[in-house]
Formats: C-alpha cells, structure tokens, sequence
C-alpha cells in the first residue's frame, strides 16, 4: 500500500539528513533568512571560530531597526539600534551572503521581501530569527521562528535539531462574504481553537475558501499561525502558487523552472493523509474581526460586545480579562463599534503588501481621517508599485502619514510607538501589553477595518461604509 | 551552557495565562548586547513603574527573594522567538519554569541555555501554586528522575524529550554535537542540491 503522506511529512522527509534513536531530527535548512536582530547569532558564530556554511542559502535585510522617515542610517541617533543594522550589513560582508540594506530598494520586512525576490519557494524548510516565519507556508514551504542560539546553529551547520511536530488541518469551507480577508479569517481561527491550541503543531490551511486566497491573502493568513501558537501555517502549492513565483529574481526559470515545478506539483496533501487535529470553519460566517484584549485569541466580530469576565467559569481565564480589561480601559458589555480609536498603524509583516496598501486606500480615497493614522509599506517595491499607483497620493490627501519600509509600529524598536494609553487600531499581528510602547493599547484588524477606524474614529463595520460608496 | 541536574530552590507563583515574551523582555531593550546584563530588565514593565519605582508584583515581595523556579500559567513564552527572554530569566537567576503548556520557539531557547521547562498538568501546576503560597519553602526539581517534590507533599512526575534532557544533563554544546557530523551532512548536501538544482537560480543577479 502507498503512503499517504501530508504536505508538512513530504517536505520534512525530504529535509531530513538523519533521525536518531532518541527521535531528535537533524533537518536540512533550504533557506535561512537573517535580519538585523541576528546579532547575537553572528556574534556566537564568530566567537566559535566558525564560518557561514552556506552563504547561498543565507539571505538578509534591515527591518526591525529600520527607520521610516529616512533611508539614512546617520538618522538613528541612538547608537545601540544603528549598531543592529550596521552589524547585518558587515557580516554580509565578512561571511559573503545577500543582504538587503537600508540603501537597496529591494529592502524591506523579512517576510515580505522572501517571497517578493522568489527566495522563498514551495517544498523547503525555511528558518529565521523570527516567529512570524511561519508566513513563508504561504507558499507550500515549512517554515518556522527559531531562536538565536538556534540561528548560529543554523549559521554553522545549514542544519538544526528538531523533534517532529504533530500536524493539524484547519479547513474553512465555502468563501469568505464581501469586506472580510484573510486577516479575519485568521484571527476568527485564532479565536476558535486559542492562543495555544496548535502549540507543538503545523498547520495546513485547506478548504475551498483558502483555495481562492491570492497568495498575499495567504501570506497573511500563515503569519500569524504563531499566535496560535503553531510550529508553522502552509497552503499548498498551486496555479496561483505558480504563477506568483514565475519571474521573480531568485526564481528558477528556463529548465530549471520546470524541473522545479515538477517537485512542487507532487507536494500538496495526498488524498486520505491523516492528521493529528482537525478544525473546521464556514467561510461565510466570518465576519470583519476586533480584538479587545492582550491575546490575539481575544477576536471577536466587530457587530459584538465586550465579554464579561463575571461570566467566565475558569479561575485562571477570569483573572487573565480581568488584567486585560484593565489594561486596554474597556468595559464589559460595550458594543466594540463604540470604542474610540486614538491611532492608526496600517504596516507589519502580516498587512502590507500591495494588495493590503489598496483596500485600505480603496475605503480612504475621497475621505479624510479624523485621527493620526500611518502607513509603512512593506518593501521598497512595495512602495514604489504603490506610487505607482498613485496610493500614496490617495493616504497623503486623506491625511495620512506614508513611510519608508520595515517593521515599525509594529514591535516599535525602531522608535515608532504609540503613546500611553493610546488606543490604536493596527494591522499588526500582537495585541501584547506594551507591544506597540508602554501602556499602549492595541486593537488588531485588517487594512480595510483599520482605514474606516482612521475616517470615523471608532471602529466601524467596514461592509457598512463600502454599500455608502 | 551550564548543566542542569538537580534543583532546590524558592520558586515564585505567576498566575496569569498567555506570558508572551514581550512580557518578559520588552522589545525596547533587545538591542543590548548579552554580555551587559539582562536580570534587571525581566519583566520590567510589570516590575517598574514608568519612573523606576517599584511596583506591586509578585517578584518584589521579598518572601520570594533569591527564587530561581517560576510556576508559571498556561502558554507561558507565547509569541516572539527573543531568546533574550530566557537571558533574561537565566541573569535574574531562574533555572526552572513551571507551568501547563509553553510556547514552543521559548521552550526550545530554554533547553538551549540551561533553564529546565517543566511541563504539568494544569491541576497539578494550580496545586503546586497553592502549596506554596501558604507554605513558601523549596521546591525540588531532579531532571534525571524527572520529577517535582515541594511543599505539603507534593509530588509530580514530567515528561521531556530524550534529546533535550540529554542536552541540560550534560550541558551539551549541540553546535558541537552537529559539527561532528559534518561529513554526514556534506554527504546529505551533495543529494539534495541534485535533486533540488534550481536552488541556485538567481544567485548571479546581485
């Protein structure tokens, strides 16, 4: 009898160089990205005596550092942060890998510009110094976050020590109604199985209403696999997989493309394999989505109200809303419509790609924010293909500030904070304490979702105010 | 890394669920480099006020003082890989977590530079919680039986993997472990870059 063997077990098979007895797997690295938060790594690989072992399979960009209003590194004036970028660009340098740096147009948010230049492809074992890695399994690769000793392991060896995974299916059936994406999508299964219900998993996203994503859409959806706490989010490769890739810079063309895609036509999920979880939502009941807490899993649908911890029966969850909403200066009860919103962060990893950049410019064009609203694109492609656009223009006549790329407001190590107790709407991933500055408070929603809070002031349902267009 | 095979130790209750790494370090201060210290920035904006004063949290009760083993709630180490989260931990001076369920990127940081997570379930991580807030004494941690023992008689055994216990045991350097090997993995290499030839493309664009 043929196995039956799930995307996630192929591309782990064909990754493992040996297994030992005790179960520890020493896997293959086929692309390992770094940024400018590697420091430490280099600094381990360097102390060591060790070298890059595969500097071909290492590709590198400035993002959490990067400043977003200037491409000069002389404007980070705090000398602790320019060291991180100044430190990735010497070690591309010395150890001879590509990096993309603050000067390169091609730079940008790691897990944007992977699969922009066509470094990130179907069927590999990609790693970073990152947890958002898991967004690369857009394209039918296993991809996950590591450490940073992990990292210089990586460095050493091309390889890392792993105990295998278990596997959990999530499949959302029919297809997603009108104003509701990808991001919605992810935060109502975050929602449904918690912050912690696909630790120790990978998850491959399936189902007619993931099928029909663009590959933007389903680089949003496996970025924030993490927040469920998955290994790793995949889609399997297919026409739209395909036909993204075709062309793009560190794509196989000619022979070589259809030796290629010959491997990756033979990865999606056999007929019949078998999972260790399954998990199933109805695409058409998904509504645009809110968090109001400090756990992504705290999503809720933005026609409902804030939840009462006096209703919650778990000591340990009870205490957990209680601290939130204290936090957050919420109420039980109160429609989340009502909630007045101080800031708008359009930006990050999981939101801003083109795709993202134009629905939040297709809910803003013509209108003007009433609160102080940002967006940072994700590359410097990205911005260009924006002006291109002329999306740029569309943020500026609303009143909205249009920044350089990186990680901004997001993490907020490059400076870009909100203030405290400021309440801000973000397309970001992380609705943690401080996350975004101290005391801050961060609402999580899509683009679109994010535009109609920065045009209105408080969140607004975004089906409404598209039936007014 | 420094071994890891029997501890006794003050160990501090933490209650609440979904610790993310923010928590224990916040991003501000990840640029600092390992050598400068990371005890006094662990769970800073829970400990200190924005002034520096001190705050009301647990690790500031000086019946905790001298704690080196956390118990921690459910998902304790979501979120981002900062592995500055366990230096963090290590420099204040924990060598042991406790609680129902991590996050996996913070468990495998953990076992990479000698702090020891130990999985419960989440009855007996409540118990051991409550036995040690009425009665703060040791709690005693043995890898190599794999098991707890505190206050008022409690008792629990845990599980780990193999390799990762090996790994705190000995204290082992896996960068050295896999670079034994290297004549296996070059091996592997010559395989894979076969099968898999178009890896190359693009590499003459830059």
């Amino acid at each position: 009898m043929t196995e039956r063997l799930s995307l996630f077990e192929k591309i782990w098979r064909r990754h493992t160089i040996l297994e030992r007895e005790d179960g520890a797997v020493l896997l293959h690295v086929g692309r390992h990205l770094v940024h400018d938060g590697t420091a430490a790594a280099f600094r381990s690989l360097a102390d060591r005596g060790l070298t890059l072992r595969r500097p071909e399979r290492t590709f590198g960009t400035a993002d959490h550092y990067a400043p977003t209003t200037s491409r000069d590194i002389a404007s980070i004036t705090d000398p602790g942060r320019r060291a991180m970028i100044e430190s990735l660009a010497a070690s591309a340098q010395t150890l001879g890998f590509t990096a993309f740096g603050l000067e390169d147009r091609r730079q940008g948010i790691i897990h944007v510009i992977g699969p922009e230049q066509g470094i990130t492809q179907p069927g590999l074992v990609i790693v970073c110094g990152d947890s958002h890695t898991a967004t690369h399994g857009a394209l039918g690769a296993l991809a996950f976050g590591i450490g940073s000793s992990e990292v210089a392991h990586v460095l050493a060896t091309q390889a890392l020590w792993q105990t295998k995974p278990r596997s959990m299916r999530v499949s959302v059936t029919g297809a997603l109604a009108a104003g509701v994406t990808a991001k919605d999508m992810i935060l109502a299964i975050i929602a449904k199985i918690g912050a912690g219900g696909g630790t120790g998993h990978v998850i491959e996203y399936a189902g007619p209403a993931i099928a029909a994503l663009s590959i933007e859409a389903r680089l949003t959806l496996c970025n924030m696999s993490i927040e469920a706490g998955a290994r790793a989010g995949m889609v399997a490769p297919d026409e739209t997989t395909f036909s993204y890739l075709k062309g793009r810079p560190f794509a196989p063309s000619g022979e070589a493309w259809t030796q290629a895609l010959n491997y990756w036509r033979s990865l999606p999920s056999d007929e019949g394999a078998a999972f260790d979880a399954e998990v199933t939502l109805e695409g058409a009941k998904i509504a645009p989505m809110v968090t109001w807490g400090l756990s992504p899993e705290t999503a809720l649908a933005v026609t409902g109200r804030i939840p009462d911890p006096a209703a919650e029966p778990d000591d340990e969850r009870r205490a957990g809303m209680i601290h939130a909403l204290a936090y957050m200066g919420l109420s039980p009860g109160t429609d989340i419509t009502a909630i007045k919103v101080d800031r708008v962060f359009i930006g990050s990893c999981t939101n801003s790609r083109i795709e993202d950049l134009r629905a939040a410019a297709s809910v803003v064009r013509g209108r003007k924010i009433v609160i102080p609203a940002m967006v940072v694109p994700g590359s410097g492609l990205v911005k260009a293909q924006a002006e291109a656009e002329g999306l740029d223009q569309i943020f500026l006549e609303a009143g909205m500030e249009w920044r350089h790329a990186g990680c901004s407001m997001c993490v907020g190590m490059n400076g870009d904070i909100a203030a405290p107790q400021e309440r801000c709407a973000s397309t970001s991933n992380r609705n943690f304490a401080g996350r975004q500055g101290r005391l801050a408070r961060t609402h999580l929603v899509s683009p679109a979702m994010a535009a109609a809070a920065a045009l209105t002031g408080h969140f607004t349902d975004v089906r409404q105010m598209m039936k007014g267009k | 890394m420094e071994p890891f095979k029997k501890l006794s130790a003050v160990a501090v209750p933490l209650e609440l669920p979904n610790i993310d790494t923010d928590q224990i370090i916040p991003a501000r201060f990840l640029w600092r480099p390992r050598a400068a210290g990371y005890g006094e920035l662990l769970f800073n904006d829970l400990r200190h006020a924005p002034d520096g004063a001190v705050q009301n949290f647990v690790l500031n009760e000086p019946r905790y003082a001298g704690a080196k083993i956390l118990i921690a709630e459910q998902n304790f180490g979501c979120g981002s890989s900062r592995e500055q989260a366990v230096w963090a931990l290590y420099d204040y001076g924990f060598r042991a977590v406790i609680a129902p369920s991590f996050g996996d990127i913070f468990y495998n940081n953990c076992c990479k530079q000698g702090v020891l997570p130990v999985m419960l379930a989440p009855a007996q991580v409540a118990a051991l919680r409550e036995a040690v807030a009425i009665a703060p004494g040791e709690v005693t941690i043995d890898l190599e039986r794999q098991l707890v023992t505190g206050p008022g008689g409690f008792n629990a055994g845990f599980e780990i993997a193999a390799f990762q216990r090996r790994q705190l045991l000995d204290g082992m350097d896996d960068v050295a472990l896999t670079m034994a090997l290297i004549e296996t993995i070059t091996a592997f290499e010559t395989g894979y870059d076969r099968a898999l030839p178009w890896l190359a493309a693009g590499q003459t664009l830059h």
